[in-house]
């Protein structure tokens, strides 16, 4: 792979995407306050939570804040990169407009995943960013080499999971050409991401870790930021992440062997 | 002489289709049980393209003619056989192949809908590797020879589809490549941005020597620019040739409408053998057999006193028509 021209039609990416968005500054502009409001939201709905009782499944209020700044960056980042790629797969394959991806001398999943950006997505995971640092202090938490290499490492996971999950669920619509669905039940596990794994029950704990791995996404992480996540918990995310993030490449290139184009 | 670049071998590809029942019911039982059949689309066959050759695919719509286009440009894997293009086999959809060919499609576009088409050109141009100076000089002389200047500032979106298809097509060819698939690449244009087009490839291959594969309904960009035609016949070829021989094969005589001096003049010409189609006082139209036309008019133009005449060649429309529609038409 020729990582100096990838990084070149990368930029390319993000001139012309920034570019298409920036044709339409209104929409931009509801994108914002939207960003703002829903995280004004989630913190005034998790603290409702937390009125009654100081303690949801061993997590403080100031703790469980740490999850929800994950999950604004995490969200932020689906909505920068994820939801305006992701989602257009499912209409390069229904439309059969894949057929101009599949015949650029480019990687197909590279191109597919990366070739948009909705520039208001920034907002969010900066506001994800500001809200953690702001977790950092009021959890006192210390800021040293091994605990930033360990926050990175679990946050990177936490995006190739969430990615891998998406992709695969859109490489699908190679057969059953429609998958909106399936990705709305995905996000909507995701809103389960903003809680710790502990206040759900048992079960829960096992679907949400084995069958979908929302836990591995949020929890572990914020585990980390608190100095309550053990190695083995860590190893085990990172061996889940790459799993995914495997199994996503090799589906996308078997999937493309059924891949039968639209008629013209 | 020009080595074969596109070579294929015993070609098939079956689909699998499902098939719905109507109303309510059929939705049901389709919903859970689906009856699907393999369908053949394309039925063992054979054919070869020279470099720089131009051969227009003809058949009626689900022939299979875009099927067979896909398939060489790797979009689609064959079910039996083999396809060389280039030397590549397709499918793998190698990168040196990929920087060969190009693929236009008339209904579908891969600019930038909200940029000015300079910036897809630009974004392909990295795709492809170029560095900016070059993709310049290409993007300045493709759109000298497309004459397009002003549009390639203006939103996609705004752009007249003659425009928006120059501006495709501008796209497709920055990496300058040496085979060009094109599934009906006028489609929907009017007839002087068709003309425009069929001028810009005839161009196009004339200066690069690049090999042009092409399906039309439109029957001008055929004859205009493809000396050799490919008939596609539910999945199967039916023909495989030069374009004049079939339309001589199909049609293989002429109506040539006389005006003669006088009436008299017209009744002796009816009387004389040949085949008349229709008379109306000094007006007489005759069929010719292609092979005797010269000899035939010689005759007539020594023997009768002729005021005008006129040749008239059947619509092309009409001649193709008939290879499109018989199931077992012997050419």
């Amino acid at each position: 792979m020729n990582l100096r021209k990838y990084l070149k039609v990368y930029k390319k990416f993000l001139h012309t995407s920034l570019a298409s968005e920036l044709e339409y500054k209104t929409n931009i502009l509801v994108d914002l306050i939207t960003a703002i409001l829903s995280l004004v939201g989630s913190i005034f709905l998790l603290s409702i939570f937390f009125q009654n009782n100081g303690y949801i499944g061993g997590w403080k209020f100031e703790q469980a804040l740490i999850i929800q700044a994950i999950y604004t960056i995490l969200n932020g980042i689906t909505n920068t990169w994820f939801n305006p790629n992701l989602t257009e797969i499912v209409k390069h394959i229904r439309e059969g407009t894949l057929d101009f991806v599949l015949l650029k001398p480019i990687d197909s999943q590279f191109f597919i995943s990366l070739k948009k950006i909705n520039p208001s997505g920034f907002l969010e995971i900066m506001l994800g960013f500001f809200l953690l640092l702001f977790c950092i202090r009021i959890n006192q938490i210390n800021l040293s080499l091994s605990f930033i290499s360990l926050s990175l490492i679990t946050i990177s996971c936490s995006i190739c999971i969430l990615y891998s999950l998406w992709f695969f669920i859109s490489t699908t619509t190679i057969w059953f050409v429609k998958t909106w669905n399936a990705i709305e039940v995905l996000r909507s596990f995701l809103y389960i991401g903003r809680f710790p794994l502990n206040s759900f029950s048992f079960s829960l704990r096992v679907f949400f870790s084995i069958f979908i791995p929302i836990a591995f996404i949020t929890t572990i992480p914020s585990e980390v930021f608190l100095g309550l996540s053990q190695y083995w918990k860590i190893l085990l995310e990172v061996i889940v992440a790459s799993v995914f993030l495997i199994t996503s490449r090799k589906f996308w290139l078997f999937a493309l062997k059924f891949y039968s184009s639209a008629s013209s | 002489m020009a080595q074969n670049i596109i070579d294929v071998k015993n070609l098939s590809k079956s689909f699998d289709i499902s098939s719905k029942e109507p109303g309510l019911t059929g939705t049901i039982k389709h919903f859970f049980k689906r009856q699907t059949k393999s369908l053949k689309v394309i039925k063992d066959i054979n054919f070869e393209i020279k470099e720089g050759e131009i051969v227009g695919f003809l058949g009626a719509n689900g022939a299979g003619k875009t099927t067979i286009l896909k398939m060489l440009c790797g979009l689609i894997y064959p079910s039996k056989g083999s396809i060389s293009v280039s030397g590549y086999l397709p499918f793998r959809r190698k990168e040196n192949f990929l920087k060969n060919i190009t693929l236009i499609m008339g209904q579908k576009q891969q600019l930038i809908w909200d940029l000015p088409p300079i910036e897809s050109f630009y974004l392909n141009a990295s795709i492809y590797d170029l560095d900016k100076f070059e993709a310049k000089r290409r993007i300045k002389k493709l759109s000298e020879m497309l004459e397009i200047d002003e549009e390639l500032f203006i939103p996609v979106r705004k752009l007249s589809l003659g425009q928006r298809m120059k501006s495709e097509l501008l796209a497709a060819l920055i990496h300058e490549p040496n085979i060009l698939f094109l599934d009906e690449p006028t489609l929907g244009l009017d007839i002087n941005a068709q003309r425009n087009l069929r001028k810009f490839l005839k161009k196009y291959n004339k200066e690069t020597n690049a090999t042009i594969c092409l399906t039309s309904h439109y029957m001008k960009d055929i004859t205009s620019l493809c000396k050799r035609v490919i008939c596609v016949h539910e999945g199967a070829i039916s023909y495989d040739g030069k374009l004049e021989l079939l339309l001589k094969k199909l049609s293989p005589v002429k109506e040539i409408l006389i005006v003669c001096s006088s009436e008299e003049d017209a009744i002796k010409l009816e009387n004389s053998g040949f085949t008349v189609k229709n008379k109306n006082k000094n007006e007489i139209t005759i069929k010719i057999e292609n092979n005797s036309i010269t000899s035939s008019l010689k005759t007539i133009l020594n023997n009768f006193d002729i005021e005008d005449l006129f040749i008239n060649e059947p619509p092309i429309d009409e001649v193709i028509g008939k290879v499109l529609i018989k199931k077992d038409y012997d050419i």
